[in-house]
């Protein structure tokens, strides 16, 4: 019992790093224009895609493709906000919500289109993945990987946020954005920059999400925008600490309600959520 | 100049175009008689995106739950046809009371949030009812849906299988439910919920119970889903899982959205446009249906903001 427990919180996490990872640029987008960015999953798709024409056709190193997918994603997502988001910031929720839930749908049929609805797969990227034994049971270390992985891309994110100069001024442009243009700070400028870190990150995402979860097209938009909706929801917009520790507790609770209470399904992360957004409707962190 | 009296009822009455477009709805029996299947779809997606309208386009409530009304109506439906009696307008009344009950429970949640709160709880309740029916499968029968009973007519009309007697009875529905939703938009009560819907701070300024206001509105539109939803379980004479999935919430707010929300007939020309073009192009390949859903959306959000019905109004009041 209590190692099977040790087991579902390894594997929790490491799912709920995965979340982290695909949701945290939609948190810091959403709570610095007010965009609800819908499609943010398809840069997740983007990502996960480009790795797997990679790795597949061209023969590359599932870990040299990391970068690729990060910046392929990146690119995708800074080209859509110049040409088509930007003109949204200043509508409603509703055309906001519906807009991008209609890139949504058009990048999932092209996906489909260009590599059929079927799921896709890589090589595992640890070739024996030889579980690590500690305390008498065994890790994998693909997901042991994950982990290292998320917390770095934290301890990165909390300090290029907290003690940079650029960083400084995307927190100032969450916060209040006038009072931020006022004082000299491009706002629209690290927007750019910030949909772009986002977007890569969630194409990051996507790409290690392909061993654990798998990737095609239509799963994702009635499976992990709303696991990312809920990441954000919950943690509270603009907050890198709250998207990160929704995403542990996300991950932990499904992982936790699948393995002892199979019967219940989602439903348990549902409750969660919902008790969640009714005590605190701003999210765990959320300022407003 | 006219009091606020006469105001209301020079609003209540019909419009001679309107006549003429429900005088419309009858021709499918005449000009399509083998496709009232899909006509009857179509009335019943219709009335269901009419009671979204009544919250999203009236009151300004943006919800992306509202298949769970729509659920617990054809289910209802389902377990008394299956279990206990298989005449259908009781059952009908019994199913929107039951969503009406639902939606009026879960009301006092929904107006006290806005924003993305509000769509993610709306969502969130949605997903939990979603899981519960496919959890309890002794009651819903879980993924496999309620099966295994056939309504066989309804106040003596047998429905056969050109669907004459489905689309018929859908039609009466959904004019009896479109009557009753123009009455309550066009009175002082709906005045208050656009008055909300615009400012929601200044209403209870001068004196108007907002979530009284809001709880009420949501509870009729759940009464309205929840038929919708008994409906289509009478005219199907099955109930599938997917009546209270996420996929049917969004699809209704597209079809709202593509007609014009806030405009009543928005969602019935909605339903018109989508439910034949799906029939049309869907095909054997439903993701690219989705392709053309999405190029749509898009299409209306940047040239097309209050609709189908918006942009016909905006020509026509260009054109004077």
């Amino acid at each position: 019992m209590l190692s099977s427990l040790a087991g579902v919180l390894f594997d929790g996490f490491a799912y709920g790093m995965l979340l982290f990872l695909l949701s945290v640029g939609l948190s810091v987008t959403l709570g610095m224009m007010n965009f609800v960015n819908l499609a943010h999953y398809g840069f997740a798709l983007v990502g996960g895609y480009a790795t797997v024409t990679l790795v597949n056709r061209f023969g590359w190193n599932f870990f040299v493709a990391l970068p690729l997918a990060f910046i392929v994603a990146a690119l995708v997502s800074v080209a859509l906000e110049r040409s088509l988001f930007r003109r949204l910031y200043r509508a409603t929720d509703l055309d906001q919500c519906l807009f991008t839930i209609g890139i949504a749908f058009i990048a999932i049929a092209a996906f489909s289109w260009f590599y059929t609805s079927e799921p896709q797969s890589v090589p595992a990227p640890f070739p024996r993945d030889q579980p690590i034994v500690a305390m008498g049971m065994g890790f994998s270390q693909y997901r042991a990987f994950l982990i290292v992985f998320g917390l770095a891309v934290t301890a990165f994110l909390v300090f290029f946020l907290e003690k940079t100069r650029f960083g400084a001024r995307i927190r100032a442009s969450v916060d209040n954005q006038r009072m931020a243009q006022g004082l000299g700070i491009d706002v629209d400028r690290a927007f750019m920059f910030t949909f772009a870190l986002g977007g890569g990150l969630a194409g990051l995402g996507g790409a290690l999400a392909i061993e654990v979860i798998g990737l095609d097209p239509s799963f994702a938009l009635s499976y992990l925008l709303v696991y990312v909706l809920i990441v954000v929801a919950v943690g509270g917009l603009g907050s890198i600490g709250g998207s990160f520790a929704a995403a542990a507790v996300l991950g932990i609770t499904d992982t936790a309600g699948k393995y002892y209470f199979p019967w219940l399904g989602s439903f348990l992360i549902y409750l969660v959520m919902v008790a969640l957004l009714m005590w605190r409707p701003a999210g765990l962190f959320g300022k407003r | 100049m006219e009091n606020a009296n006469q105001h209301f009822r020079r609003k209540v009455r019909l419009h001679p175009l309107e006549i003429v477009f429900w005088l419309c709805t009858l021709l499918p029996f005449v000009v399509t008689p083998n496709y009232l299947s899909l006509a009857s779809q179509i009335a019943i997606t219709a009335l269901f995106a009419l009671s979204l309208d009544l919250i999203l386009g009236y009151a300004g409530i943006v919800s992306l739950g509202h298949a769970a009304f729509f659920g617990v109506g054809a289910y209802t439906a389902g377990l008394i046809a299956k279990h206990y009696w298989l005449e259908p307008l009781s059952s009908l009344v019994i199913a929107g009371a039951l969503a009406g009950l639902v939606g009026y429970a879960t009301s006092h949640i929904i107006v006290r949030f806005r924003h993305l709160a509000l769509i993610m709880l709306t969502m969130g309740l949605g997903l939990l009812l979603h899981e519960a029916a496919n959890s309890a499968s002794m009651l819903t029968g879980g993924a496999d849906g309620l099966q295994g009973f056939k309504v066989p007519s309804v106040l003596g009309f047998k429905f056969d299988m050109f669907g004459r007697a489905a689309y018929a009875y859908a039609l009466a529905v959904l004019f009896v439910c479109f009557l009753v939703a123009r009455r309550v938009i066009h009175s002082p009560f709906g005045l208050a919920l656009r008055g909300i819907r615009e400012n929601a701070t200044r209403m209870p300024a001068i004196g108007a119970p907002s979530r009284a206001h809001l709880r009420k509105a949501y509870t009729i539109a759940a009464v309205l889903a929840g038929i919708a939803g008994a409906l289509l379980t009478h005219t199907t004479s099955t109930v599938s899982l997917e009546t209270l999935s996420f996929g049917r919430s969004a699809d209704v707010l597209v079809i709202l959205i593509l007609g014009g929300a806030g405009r009543l007939y928005g969602g019935i020309i909605g339903a018109i446009i989508y439910m034949v073009a799906r029939d049309q192009f869907s095909g054997a390949n439903p993701q690219y249906w989705y392709f053309w859903i999405g190029l749509l959306l898009v299409a209306v959000v940047m040239f097309l903001p209050n609709g189908i019905l918006g942009g016909i109004g905006a020509l026509y009041k260009k054109s004077k």
